[in-house]
């Protein structure tokens, strides 16, 4: 049982684009854009739709693999595969791009990105918490602002922008509300579909409209909730997937876990839930200061130190009554890999919780093995969950000589 | 679990990459084991081995499990993971385990288990098959030595030499480059198992090791590999009489008692 506008999740990218090509006959701009980091609230202002064009299919990496090398990531490899193959309509109906120097493969792509479409790159500090960081990131703020105003041709009005604001404060409080249906004894949708849902958030062409849709289906949800319904087993482990984004195309590791018997119910990643309680001080004078303070909390693994993720994850294991925690590495990531072992730690000795990292691509060639290394997690998962405690003490190591 | 009469036969069945074990349990203990090549037709083979075997519970596990439970849907068929499979398995035939390796055909497994024999935490190569039984079948091949007289060739070495390469095509090239400065292959044989046992311990490491350590699977018939290991871990590992059939013997036992 789903509620009936659910299908309108499904078919966002269509409809948008649909839309969208109306607008652009009329002269607006569409932004595409990369990442959680892009303030859209800017975009928004000088009149741009902006656009999520993270790549998550396996096809345009081919492509991609003729110009940068293969052991990068796959989310990099796609993006850019799309972008340089002309096979993305999101891309093609993109007028401009924005990007952000997260990791070192992302912003060494965006040099060639930038051949293809008019790129900015908006240039993050290592660290959120370094004296001059605010300072730098607003300012990198307001050369986005000139960047959109030229490429739009509309000025920014700071009173526009407030309102943006207080419009995408809105969408993040409402996906959040979504998100938390999940808590439930009953987990009344699947993570799968709720990643469906979560992943139009940079997918919609009117802020109004899509606010109304989500409005439609937590109602729907809500009489859902209210009848009991839950598409898992009653003693289905509640998984919590966090690490590197996933979306339609790379959600294997989502999907197999809930084939296996699991229940995701909580996704602390970029598609997720990641960044929906950061939201940006509407009372704050100066606008861009707040859109600057709120950005730069996001806790991505490209931040160091990330404790924001650590503060974040503790709760949400909490709040989720999660049984399990599946961390998730796109190869050749190397700070949400090098991150799984403050994760694990955290997750393993102060949770008391089974722990798995998967480090994997965007291809098949490792599915049975995945399957077995998820079968087998789930397995422990449901014998270490409350009902089950008293297993015994975890075994004393042996302790090696080098 | 209900309760079965005690005539009543489990077959536990192992499918993996390389061979496929069949053990079948009565009320008495074990009734049958068998082993076969798993080949490119792996349901063949299966149906071969299963020969006159009448109903009863079968439980599945290995690469093939989810093939087997789909293709023999008349009979009374569930799966559970190889890890499992191996933890009760090495469990039932030392209950003290508290750690078991398997190196099998293409992979191979660290499995952690708690005081009460439960699967605490394991650790699995992910994808290549580096270091598994692939790696020596592949080296004794370019040896020119019998996979199964493979460990004792080596154990014939004179001295000790570091081979850098996991890969086993690269493995294969530092091995020649060995070869042409006049090494014996002997010692070339025994830095292939070294360095098969390196990257093992690199993976109990990482789940972190109590003993007593089960070795099973294909590869604990080799006895360089267990020479090492013990030097590597400073104390005894144990080989159950038939390594490969762990598997297959303790899906047997989670169709007997469940899990």
């Amino acid at each position: 049982m789903k509620p009936d506008c659910f299908e309108k999740f499904q078919n966002a990218g269509e409809r948008f684009l649909l839309e969208v090509s109306e607008l652009q006959d009329n002269g607006k701009k569409v932004a595409g854009i990369y990442c959680l980091f892009a303030p859209v609230e800017i975009v928004r202002a000088a009149g741009a739709i902006p656009v999520s064009l993270c790549g998550k299919k396996e096809k345009p990496i081919p492509d991609a693999e003729k110009t940068l090398p293969p052991n990068l990531c796959p989310l990099i490899k796609s993006s850019y595969g799309y972008a340089v193959s002309d096979t993305c309509p999101f891309f093609s109906a993109s007028d401009f791009l924005i990007g952000e120097t997260t990791c070192d493969g992302k912003k060494k792509m965006y040099e060639f990105l930038g051949r293809i479409k008019p790129l900015h790159l908006m240039h993050l500090p290592y660290s959120a918490a370094e004296p001059h960081a605010l300072e730098f990131w607003c300012e990198q703020i307001h050369r986005l602002g000139s960047f959109v105003e030229e490429s739009t041709g509309q000025r920014i009005d700071r009173d526009h922008l407030r309102f943006q604001i207080r419009i995408h404060n809105r969408i993040r409080k409402l996906v959040r509300r979504i998100s938390l249906f999940q808590r439930a004894q009953r987990v009344p949708i699947s993570g799968l579909d709720i990643m469906t849902v979560m992943e139009t958030k940079s997918c919609f062409v009117n802020p109004e409209r899509y606010i109304s849709l989500l409005v439609e289906f937590i109602a729907e949800m809500e009489a859902i909730a209210v009848d009991g319904f839950s598409p898992f087993e009653t003693n289905a482990p509640r998984v919590l997937l966090t690490g590197c984004p996933i979306g339609k195309g790379s959600d294997k590791v989502l999907s197999m876990i809930e084939e296996s018997g699991g229940a995701v119910v909580c996704m602390e990643n970029c598609t997720g839930v990641k960044g929906l309680d950061l939201l940006v001080d509407e009372e704050e004078k100066d606008p861009f200061l707040a859109l600057a303070r709120r950005y730069l909390q996001i806790p991505c693994s490209c931040i160091t130190p990330n404790t924001g993720r650590l503060t974040l994850l503790n709760r949400l294991i909490n709040e989720y009554r999660v049984d399990a925690v599946v961390d998730l590495t796109l190869q050749c990531c190397h700070t949400y890999n090098i991150e799984s072992r403050i994760i694990g730690d955290c997750v393993e000795k102060i949770h008391g919780l089974p722990f798995l990292h998967v480090e994997t691509d965007y291809s098949n060639s490792d599915v049975e093995q995945l399957r077995t290394r998820i079968e087998a997690f789930l397995e422990i998962a449901r014998w270490s969950a409350p009902a089950h405690a008293g297993n015994g003490k975890p075994p004393a190591r042996i302790q090696f000589s080098s | 679990m209900k309760s079965r009469s005690k005539d009543q036969t489990v077959a536990g069945i192992d499918i993996g990459s390389r061979s496929i074990e069949l053990v079948v349990l009565n009320a008495d203990g074990i009734l049958r084991q068998l082993k076969t090549p798993t080949t490119f037709d792996p349901l063949g083979q299966c149906r071969r081995l299963m020969g006159e075997l009448e109903g009863g519970r079968v439980i599945a596990t290995g690469y093939g499990r989810k093939l087997f439970a789909e293709s023999f849907g008349q009979m009374d068929v569930s799966t559970i993971t190889e890890i499992q499979a191996y933890a009760l398995g090495a469990r039932f035939l030392h209950p003290e385990a508290r750690t078991v390796l398997d190196i099998g055909g293409q992979d191979t497994k660290v499995i952690s288990l708690s005081e009460t024999g439960k699967v605490f935490k394991f650790e699995m190569n992910d994808r290549c098959a580096a270091g598994t039984g692939k790696f020596l079948e592949f080296m004794a091949t370019a040896l020119q030595v019998p996979l199964e007289s493979f460990g004792e060739y080596a154990l014939r070495s004179d001295r000790r030499i570091a081979i850098s390469s996991m890969c086993t095509v690269f493995a294969e090239s530092e091995a020649t480059s060995l070869m042409a400065r006049g090494e014996r292959p002997e010692n070339i044989a025994m830095g292939l198992h070294m360095a098969i046992v390196q990257r093992t311990i690199a993976m109990l490491r990482r789940v972190g090791v109590s003993a007593p350590v089960v070795f099973a699977g294909g590869v604990a018939h080799n006895p360089c590999v267990v020479r090492l290991l013990e030097e590597q871990l400073g104390q005894p590992v144990i080989v159950p009489g038939n390594p490969d059939m762990v598997g297959a013997l303790g899906a047997a036992i989670c169709g007997k008692n469940g899990f």
